[in-house]
């Protein structure tokens, strides 16, 4: 689970962390507001949960109230990367001497938690990553031992030479392995971490994304969550027990499990179409589930035809087809769909769709695609 | 012979009682594999479809002699049961679990390979040794023996390929679903090795898809130590791009983890990749062909 950069900040703070001084704000008369009391030059952040917003113009630094209430006007309310921005982050200006990288995540191969360090960060990170990987420094946790003061010492010391500053960055590290820990995050990341032209350590930025399976043990980090950053469909899907992602295309998926989900919209292109979602009703998909996937479908607007693929396995296809029958009763408007059902129960679940007009059957995957993205054409 | 699991496979169901583990017991009951006793804290001395039921782990073991365990526990508690496995000194451990957090498998993973325990999953759909054990979710009936092993992180799009190498007459020597999250106990690389060194298995299916590196390593491995052939499917060119996580992923692997970039590293091998499920078998035919 994503969340705002405000939010982590609050985290980074409650820890001991220590940021710029900052506020949220929804209008830009509000901006003004927290610009004047704070009587400072001051940075005007765009909240949302895509990268690279630097880049794309969602940062901005103001020196007078005047001026912060303007570039919250053009900030506010814009798309960036495709995100509509509700909310800045008005944070207090510093003046940047050095930048670092500091980053903690779970390194799937190594299965380990990995902390890294680079002396180079700021916004072209990823592009050093590619030409000078041997800049950014990691170190692999023990899982039995955890993270010790002395190892975030060492660690601290590969990129600077100043004991302060060492000492500081050590401390930062300590925190965040901790609150990773205790959180359990999937990544916290301070990119950059600035020394200031006073010589003071802050974090400019803050990322934090938390393990989704770890959520029911930490009902105060579910209560962080946004809801009107997710799209409504994926809202609805993901309570209906439904994984669920919409991207630009006409032809909708209903598929059973993630792997066949993925293969089925990677079929739909090789016939040159163009799947609109990744939709993965689960394991033991129930007729209810199997419904909201439909109406979730007809509910997009760009949807132009359905695939519905089911291998039935512990999932049976009488109760997928049942499912869609329901659905298909209730609804008035209907789209063209193609339904394949294998395994379990497919003669039943087949003889169930003669029932109703209008839906193409398909006897293997790869038929299915083909008719639906020929439906499409037509 | 096959690999992981047999008709010498004697197996505890952890979580026996529950709607999911009683069902799959039935199940894998009827396919001929031989379930010995179940466990489920604070119910033992009942019986469900005719398997004792235990307390504990420990029990179980001392009185009727188990090699392997499957695990259909909550997630909640799936972490402790690995564990109860891992120290009442089972082998092998499947665990169907699905929301097990990764930070509990981190430090489980290490346990396991310090108590010499091989784990295959979570959040997978098991193993089968088609004819001989079912120890899993999978539908029994798609299988036919034979001498193709299969590894995927998926779970029906391993369905799917099966399915139509049955279809064809190509039967199975094992198929190992390793399960989709980001921490699991047995990567493609530890599965090809026992695969190499089967009798039965003549060559592999490796079903992969998008995200981390271990396709990546598994290239190298099937490309410096393997004889066998080795035909592979890579799911998720039109997936949306990974939800980023930062930076941080990139710069681990130096890499994006995408079907694209996987495929080509196979390909850099030259290692066969199937456009889809369907091809996976006209390219089996041929490597199987090749080799008589």
């Amino acid at each position: 689970m994503k969340i705002y950069e405000f939010q982590a900040y609050q985290i980074f703070i409650k820890n001991g962390i220590p940021s710029p001084w900052g506020k949220v704000a929804k209008t830009k008369e509000e901006v003004r507001k927290i610009a004047a009391k704070l009587g400072k030059p001051v940075v005007v952040k765009a909240q949302v949960q895509v990268g690279g917003r630097g880049k794309s113009g969602g940062i901005k630094i103001a020196s007078t109230p005047e001026e912060a209430y303007e570039v919250a006007k053009s900030i506010l309310n814009s798309k960036l990367k495709g995100t509509l921005v509700k909310k800045v982050f008005v944070q207090e200006f510093v003046s940047i001497k050095e930048e670092y990288y500091l980053g903690v995540t779970i390194d799937r191969s190594q299965k380990r938690v990995v902390i890294m360090i680079s002396p180079f960060g700021g916004v072209d990170i990823e592009e050093l990553v590619k030409t000078n990987p041997e800049k950014i420094y990691k170190f692999y946790v023990h899982p039995l031992l955890g993270f010790k003061s002395y190892q975030a010492n060492k660690l601290a010391s590969v990129i600077t030479k100043e004991k302060n500053i060492v000492q500081g960055i050590a401390r930062i590290l300590s925190i965040i392995y901790r609150i990773f820990e205790e959180m359990d995050c999937s990544l916290i990341e301070i990119n950059p971490l600035v020394v200031t032209k006073e010589g003071s350590l802050f974090a400019l930025d803050a990322k934090i994304i938390f393990d989704d399976n770890a959520l029911s043990r930490h009902p105060e980090i579910s209560r962080l969550r946004d809801v009107e950053a997710e799209d409504y469909l994926e809202v609805r899907a993901k309570e209906a027990g439904i994984s669920y992602v919409k991207i630009q295309g006409n032809i909708g998926c209903i598929v059973n499990g993630a792997g066949l989900a993925m293969a089925t919209m990677d079929l739909i292109k090789h016939y040159r179409g163009k799947p609109a979602n990744f939709l993965d009703v689960g394991g033991g998909a129930n007729s209810q589930r199997v419904s909201t996937a439909l109406d979730i479908n007809f509910s997009d607007k760009q949807v132009k035809a359905v695939l519905v693929n089911i291998f039935g396995g512990i999932t049976r296809c009488d109760i997928v087809a049942e499912g869609l029958f329901q659905a298909l009763s209730k609804i008035e408007k209907k789209l063209p769909l193609v339904v394949r059902l294998s395994g379990t129960n497919e003669e039943e679940g087949r003889n169930k769709l003669k029932e109703i007009t209008g839906i193409l059957l398909a006897d293997t995957m790869d038929e299915a695609a083909r008719k639906v993205t020929e439906v499409v054409k037509n | 012979m096959s690999i992981l699991v047999n008709s010498n496979t004697r197996l505890l169901v952890q979580g026996i009682t529950g709607k999911e583990g009683s069902f799959h017991t039935r199940q894998m009951l009827d396919y001929g594999t031989k379930i010995i006793a179940g466990v489920t804290p604070g119910k033992g001395g009942q019986k469900i479809e005719g398997i004792p039921v235990y307390n504990t782990v420990q029990e179980a073991v001392l009185n009727m002699g188990i090699n392997t365990s499957i695990i259909f526990v909550p997630a909640r508690f799936a972490i402790k049961a690995i564990y109860e496995a891992t120290d009442a000194g089972i082998k092998l451990i499947v665990c169907i679990t699905e929301g097990i957090p990764v930070l509990d498998m981190v430090k489980a993973y290490y346990y396991l390979k310090m108590k010499g325990s091989v784990l295959i999953g979570p959040n997978c759909a098991g193993v089968i040794s088609p004819g001989k054990a079912k120890v899993g979710i999978m539908p029994g009936y798609i299988h036919k023996e034979g001498n193709v092993g299969i590894i995927s992180r998926s779970g029906t799009l391993t369905y799917e390929v099966v399915y139509n190498l049955t279809k064809k007459g190509f039967g199975q020597s094992t198929c190992v679903s390793i399960g989709g999250d980001p921490i699991i106990g047995s990567s493609f690389v530890n599965i090809l090795e026992l695969f190499e060194g089967d009798s039965q298995t003549k060559a592999i299916v490796l079903i992969g898809e998008i995200g981390g590196a271990d396709e990546e390593e598994a290239a190298k491995f099937i490309h410096l130590k393997m004889k066998k052939p080795v035909i592979t499917l890579i799911v998720g060119k039109t997936a949306p791009p990974e939800k980023r996580m930062g930076h941080a992923g990139a710069i681990i692997s130096g890499r994006t983890g995408t079907a694209q970039e996987k495929i080509k590293i196979f390909q850099n091998f030259s290692i066969p990749v199937a456009e889809n499920p369907i091809q996976v078998v006209d390219l089996v035919s041929k490597v199987l062909d090749e080799k008589e």
